[in-house]
């Protein structure tokens, strides 16, 4: 396809050369290192699973055991298998055992690495073969009901309470509804820990927990069979447990998750050496599970100015492009993301707008994109708002996104009533429907305004890939290039969840998914 | 019903505007016109309709219109509902305590306090209790801020401290100490069986009993805060809803110098 907005594919080519080299440069130091949350994961997907009597999960107690035993830097796979061989329990026993302060993983006698692997084999197999049923499932569905042609319709839930949460979602469903997102309670992203079970109290969201996940699921899969539509479930794997949420999705066949490699250290201030390790494993499931990642470049728009920070979306988007292709994660699984929160008051801000998302559509042709509407200029006037998210509508259409995260007119008041949902759908179909192949009729003028904008930040985002390229991603972030927020090496939280690997570490999971994902 | 084009209906009542029971104006003085919209658990047919009529009724609307009704799922449906609302207000008799500051944006709030405090102010927030949101201290202080409001992160001259959320009275007054907090910020979320100023005035006693009071400039904020409600329980100021990170920061530098406090 000839580039609509004349775009200079050498300088494309070089950025985005730019960012891989950022990528595998940062690869090593994540190959060096394990965390508390990855370790935990691998405790998830062995089959470690519930809270003990003073509500701790089982994969916590584990992995607090081997930090305090000093092991943690062996991983949980060679702790546990080892246990597996000497003592002939499953992984779900051993945790009890530990639990109850019977199991000392630090004083059992280590087995060659041959005997743990084999121990370990049938868990590992076991889990893989539950998520390879889950892909299938997916397809099965795609199959049978066919994937929606144009942007899928993606609309959130935020009761609090995950039965209200799912009486919200297929009503949301059935008036047209692609993608279901379950809002995450406030503050989960800096919990050390996954919670267990059904949530029915949360604030502004419910807790990622596998429960949940599982019961959304059921009534989503509920409603999709009804309407002949594959209902797309998403959440958030972000924060301090982005591989433990990973897994869980992996198991509960969720089809969307948040998933950004920066995000959490620059808008929850999580160490960046934490979130770099996690976010490495969290992406290979995410591949491996056939889940569509969306990354969080629209919250950069909303500390750093739309106009002025533009570039740095696009830099962000080929670097999160970059760290996706280091875990395996496939293009069309890419939903890299973007927003329209350009200033109503500046003229031509359409035009701006409508030039990023084209060039971003060029750039990264086979990635379901993910663009956000309006947020930060919505003010309480909700009469102005559903014009701003009209707007936000046509661009999607115009430019072919693929995740299109509905705007609510009463965003900045309250989470979204049925009622606003319903108005936003309409609105949105309204646009698609109207101007469904609008996008194919328009050529843009040599050299217009709107060409001219996307040469100015595909220079500047080309530019910033090769400082950063020079300088590392850990100077970058230290210099506060993104959203015009500035973190230290070793400050923000969960620091003291990394450790460097020992030379007998490994991790199952990432071997045999990455061994998949080369096939 | 009319069909909203031309409104034909005899317009008898007195047009004078009278501050002392002012109404809603639609097109008219004191027509009394209001639209509301909601959703109500039931079919879209007849009957739903007219439970729409009647709860605006209630509402104190005279001559509901029903313009629309829409399905939104079997048992839910949305109504855009018109009327003249028959209750008015005496505007002359309202007191209101308000912050009279006129609020500036956060470089005016920098600039000022490099002006007139010469250094950076030392801000302390925090939910405190057994409230577990951070939602309300968040979108005061987190640098992403809140509707477009920035937060006390971002700004320049401020240091802020967010302690996040269920911090206890005294580990927030010691906390308090330990960094010279020059402004200490507090959020209630949850009020249900009134624990917020339950909550509320326990901080300011310990404040006082700390010798803490006089030193820092104590605001309190949250969905049901007010003004009024804060200066009762003895803070210098309270923040309901609609109110941003730049609106507080104006209060507190300015009561800071208000307050001779360098």
């Amino acid at each position: 396809m000839a580039s609509k907005i004349g775009l200079d594919q050498a300088l494309v080519d070089k950025a985005r050369a730019s960012a891989a080299r950022v990528a595998e440069d940062t690869q090593r130091f994540i190959d060096r290192h394990t965390t508390v949350a990855v370790e935990r994961t691998v405790c998830r997907l062995l089959g470690i699973d519930g809270i003990n009597d003073v509500e701790v999960p089982m994969p916590n107690v584990v992995v607090e055991h081997l930090t305090e035993k000093n092991i943690l830097a062996d991983g949980a796979a060679l702790r546990i298998g080892n246990a597996m061989a000497e003592l002939g329990l499953g992984p779900q026993e051993i945790a009890e055992g530990i639990d109850r302060g019977e199991i000392d993983l630090a004083a059992l006698p280590l087995h060659p690495d041959a005997e743990i692997r084999a121990a370990l084999a049938p868990a590992v197999a076991a889990t893989m073969a539950r998520i390879r049923t889950n892909v299938a499932k997916r397809r099965e569905y795609l199959t049978e009901f066919g994937d929606k042609k144009g942007p899928y319709i993606y609309l959130i839930v935020a009761t609090g309470n995950i039965y209200e949460d799912i009486t919200q979602a297929k009503a949301a469903a059935k008036q047209g509804a692609d993608v279901i997102a379950v809002i995450r309670t406030t503050g989960q992203s800096l919990l050390d820990f996954v919670p267990y079970g059904a949530t029915t109290e949360g604030f502004g969201g419910t807790y990622a927990t596998q429960e949940n996940f599982r019961l959304m699921r059921a009534a989503l899969d509920e409603v999709g069979e009804e309407q002949h539509r594959c209902i797309r479930l998403c959440n958030y794997c972000s924060g301090l447990c982005m591989p433990e949420i990973a897994a869980m999705g992996a198991l509960e066949r969720l089809d969307v998750m948040l998933n950004d490699a920066l995000y959490g250290i620059l808008f929850r201030d999580i160490n960046m050496q934490r979130t770099i390790v996690d976010q490495y494993f969290s992406r290979v499931i995410n591949g491996f599970a056939g889940v569509i990642i969306n990354t969080g470049e629209d919250n950069y728009l909303t500390t750093a100015d739309a106009y002025e920070e533009a570039h740095t979306v696009l830099a962000s988007q080929f670097l999160n492009e970059q760290f996706a292709v280091q875990a395996g994660l496939p293009e069309e699984q890419m939903g890299l993301g973007h927003a329209f929160e350009m200033d109503p008051d500046l003229p031509n801000a359409f035009l701006y707008e409508l030039a990023q998302a084209q060039m971003a559509r060029e750039i990264f042709p086979k990635a379901p994109l993910k663009y956000m509407p309006p947020t930060k200029f919505m003010t309480g006037n909700i009469f102005r708002g559903h014009v701003q998210d009209a707007l936000f509508n046509m661009v999607t259409i115009l430019t072919n996104q693929k995740i299109h995260l509905l705007g609510m007119m009463t965003e900045a008041i309250h989470t979204p009533f049925m009622s606003d949902r319903a108005l936003a759908i309409e609105n949105a179909q309204y646009i698609f429907r109207t101007m469904a192949d609008l996008g194919e009729d328009i050529e843009y003028k040599k050299g217009g305004i709107i060409q001219s904008r996307a040469a100015e930040v595909l220079k500047k985002a080309a530019d910033l890939l090769g400082e950063i390229e020079r300088i590392g991603l850990f100077a970058t972030l230290e210099k506060g290039v993104f959203a015009d927020i500035k973190r230290p090496l070793d400050g923000g939280k969960g620091l003291d969840g990394v450790t460097t690997k020992s030379d007998r570490y490994f991790n199952p999971f990432i071997e045999e998914m990455r061994k998949e994902a080369r096939a | 019903m009319s069909s909203g084009l031309y409104d034909m209906s005899a317009k008898d009542f007195d047009k004078t505007l009278d501050l002392s029971a002012i109404k809603p104006y639609g097109d008219t003085m004191n027509d009394g016109k209001v639209q509301l919209s909601f959703t109500l658990p039931v079919a879209n047919n007849d009957r739903g309709m007219e439970a729409a009529r009647i709860l605006a009724k209630k509402m104190g609307l005279t001559e509901p219109n029903v313009a629309y009704a829409r399905t939104l799922d079997a048992e839910f449906t949305f109504y855009v509902v018109y009327g003249s609302c028959t209750h008015t207000v005496d505007y002359n008799n309202i007191k209101i305590q308000a912050i009279e500051d006129v609020s500036m944006e956060m470089d005016e709030v920098d600039e000022y306090i490099r002006e007139h405090i010469g250094r950076k102010i030392v801000v302390l927030g925090a939910s405190t209790g057994t409230d577990a949101h951070t939602v309300g201290i968040d979108a005061i202080m987190n640098r992403k801020g809140f509707a477009g409001h920035y937060g006390l992160e971002r700004y320049e001259m401020i240091e802020a401290l967010n302690m996040g959320a269920q911090v206890p009275n005294e580990e927030f007054l010691a906390k308090a100490k330990e960094i010279n907090a020059d402004v200490l910020l507090v959020s209630q979320t949850v009020t249900q069986k009134n624990i917020h100023i339950i909550n509320l005035t326990e901080l300011i006693e310990l404040a006082e009993a700390e010798g803490l009071r006089s030193k820092c400039v104590m605001c309190c904020g949250g969905a049901r805060i007010t003004h009024e409600l804060a200066k009762e329980l003895g803070f210098d100021a309270g923040f309901g809803p609609g109110k941003f990170a730049n609106d507080v920061a104006t209060f507190c530098v300015k009561e800071m110098v208000r307050r001779g406090m360098k």
